[in-house]
């Protein structure tokens, strides 16, 4: 199998580092990765987006325009990103960066309240990790067992105390993504 | 024990090559997109454990002067830099060329001309393989297309250096420099001492021992007979060069009826349009040259008759194809596809061209057949 994924919203969202979680869980299970973030001048508030690819066999190009699985955390990046879904494939939102949802109809959409989730949880850092739960429960691309092992290999061992907060943000993404 | 499969960036694969190559300096000046290249070698602070030097220079003209200088005492020394930094150092590399050293440049290219963007490029092409400095020089070039090429260079390209004790450049870009792929890294092996050095390059400038004459490094030689002596000297190594050190790979290759020619990041890309074309039954192959210079001039040529025309993908206005044109001796069609100035094309843009290139094809056929 081979997982075409795009990660895409604002710069300071986590959009890298959730990208960064997703390789270094497919690498846990043998896989081939590649993940290729959009470098520019990015930065805080500015557009960040991040191509993760995980497969049995080896990748070509680490550069796409067609994804299996896209998720999008604000407008620009719907915009920029919706027509690029294959048809059938994925795409997921978050309601509180989308005003105006996806409208295309050959792909299985779905949203996560992701950002208001997190501030009611007192916890907006772990935004990003219930994002990525919620995309495990409609696409378990790697094992939950993978991603803490690639959670716990991507931080630093100073913020490990951190992991349970993060598998229980997983966990919270897991219940609450819901079928547009 | 088998080696540990690690995640990581081009960039910091190549840091953590050098290191575990043994090297004794780099030197270099921070620009994006390279810098976790020495922000790595900093992180892992290698004067602690195997003494390598890492020094953030005040310039990238006073790097790669450091470089000649380390490299004139027969050290592994390197420096990596992005497009505008790497014109700086032309001066120093065309020198060290000249005094015949050996030393590791890396360029993780950005679009350019000028300061540009940071986005990735192949742009420097042209000033690599063609040489950005004065005078009649060439240099071993390698284009990594990679995260595990990345490290592997480091070794391969200290090791061409020192075997024909000529510079030589990683030419990367940004896509290869800023990704992660898993990599396999080299085993340690430990720097070379100082007796190892002065047995292996005895014209390193080491401190002139008892009874021996003092070794000098210059590239000057005011003596213009000489100096033609020693250019002869030196196209006689590049010769020994292009026979012996061209390396390239082929994918989907075999029963192909177009070839497309790309390195480095495009040549990834490419790979991805070869098999979109292959699913549509259109029969093309991937010729990746790993070594810019020497190029794989005689592979190339191995295609005539076998083949009906070639694209070359590059992330530049068309530079290798001059090339690859030169090659095939202007045999068979060449066409070029590519984005300028940081835009990296997706694999469908390079199918497009292809199919392009194939109806025009086969529309002159058609009308050199009614002729």
């Amino acid at each position: 199998m081979k997982y075409e994924t795009i990660i895409a919203g604002f710069g300071g969202q986590g959009v890298l580092s959730m990208g960064k979680i997703l390789a270094y869980s497919g690498l846990m299970e043998n896989k081939e990765v590649s993940w290729f973030p959009s470098y520019g001048p990015e930065q805080r508030g500015g557009t960040a987006n991040v191509t993760v690819i995980i497969s049995d066999d080896g990748i070509s190009s680490p550069i796409l325009n067609t994804y299996d699985i896209a998720i999008i955390l604000n407008q620009p990046s719907l915009l920029k990103f919706e027509a690029m879904v294959k048809p059938g494939g994925i795409l997921i939102y978050d309601d509180y960066g989308i005003s105006k949802p996806p409208t295309r109809t050959d792909i299985d959409i779905y949203h996560i309240d992701a950002m208001n989730v997190a501030v009611a949880d007192g916890n907006e850092k772990a935004f990003n990790m219930i994002v990525l739960g919620g995309m495990l429960k409609i696409c378990p691309m790697v094992s939950l067992e993978s991603v803490m092992l690639g959670l716990k290999k991507s931080l630093p061992e100073r913020h490990h105390k951190l992991l349970p907060m993060n598998e229980k943000a997983i966990m919270k993404g897991m219940q609450i993504i819901k079928k547009a | 024990m088998a080696e540990e499969i690690k995640l990581m960036k081009g960039n910091e694969a190549i840091a953590h090559a050098a290191i575990r190559y043994g090297a004794d300096g780099y030197f270099g000046y921070p620009i994006t997109p390279q810098s976790e290249i020495m922000e790595t070698l900093m992180d892992e602070s290698p004067w602690e454990t195997t003494g390598m030097i890492v020094l953030q220079a005040e310039s990238e003209i006073a790097a790669a002067n450091m470089v000649y200088g380390g490299a004139a005492c027969g050290k592994r020394v390197m420096t990596s830099s992005s497009s505008p930094g790497m014109s700086l150092k032309q001066e120093a590399i065309s020198y060290m060329v000249g005094a015949e050293l050996p030393a590791l440049l890396v360029n993780v290219m950005r679009g350019g001309p000028g300061l540009g963007t940071i986005q990735p490029s192949q742009a420097d092409y042209f000033q690599t393989v063609k040489g950005g400095g004065h005078g009649d020089y060439k240099l071993i070039t390698l284009a990594p297309s990679s995260v595990q090429e990345m490290a592997d260079h480091v070794s391969l390209g200290f090791d061409l250096a020192f075997k024909y004790n000529n510079p030589v450049v990683i030419l990367s870009d940004g896509v290869i420099g800023q990704m992660m792929e898993k990599v396999v890294l080299p085993d340690f092996t430990p720097r070379k001492t100082e007796e190892e050095i002065r047995k292996e390059q005895p014209w390193a400038t080491l401190g002139r021992l008892k009874g021996r004459k003092p070794n000098i490094i210059t590239s000057l030689e005011l003596d213009s007979e000489k100096m033609e002596n020693n250019n002869l000297r030196f196209q006689a190594k590049f010769r020994k060069i292009e026979a012996a050190e061209v390396r390239y790979e082929e994918f989907s290759c075999q029963d192909a009826e177009y070839l497309i020619v790309a390195f480095g990041s495009a040549a990834r890309i490419s790979q991805k349009a070869v098999e979109l074309a292959r699913a549509k039954g259109i029969k093309v192959g991937l010729l990746r040259p790993i070594t810019l210079w020497p190029f794989p001039s005689e592979v190339l040529m191995s295609y005539l008759g076998k083949i009906k025309g070639i694209l070359t993908v590059e992330l530049n206005a068309g530079q290798m194809i001059e090339d690859v044109r030169l090659s095939v001796e202007c045999k068979i069609p060449v066409a070029h596809f590519g984005r300028l100035g940081g835009i990296v094309p997706a694999p469908d843009e390079v199918l497009d061209a292809l199919t392009k290139m194939i109806d025009k094809e086969d529309k002159q056929c058609i009308s050199k057949s009614k002729q």
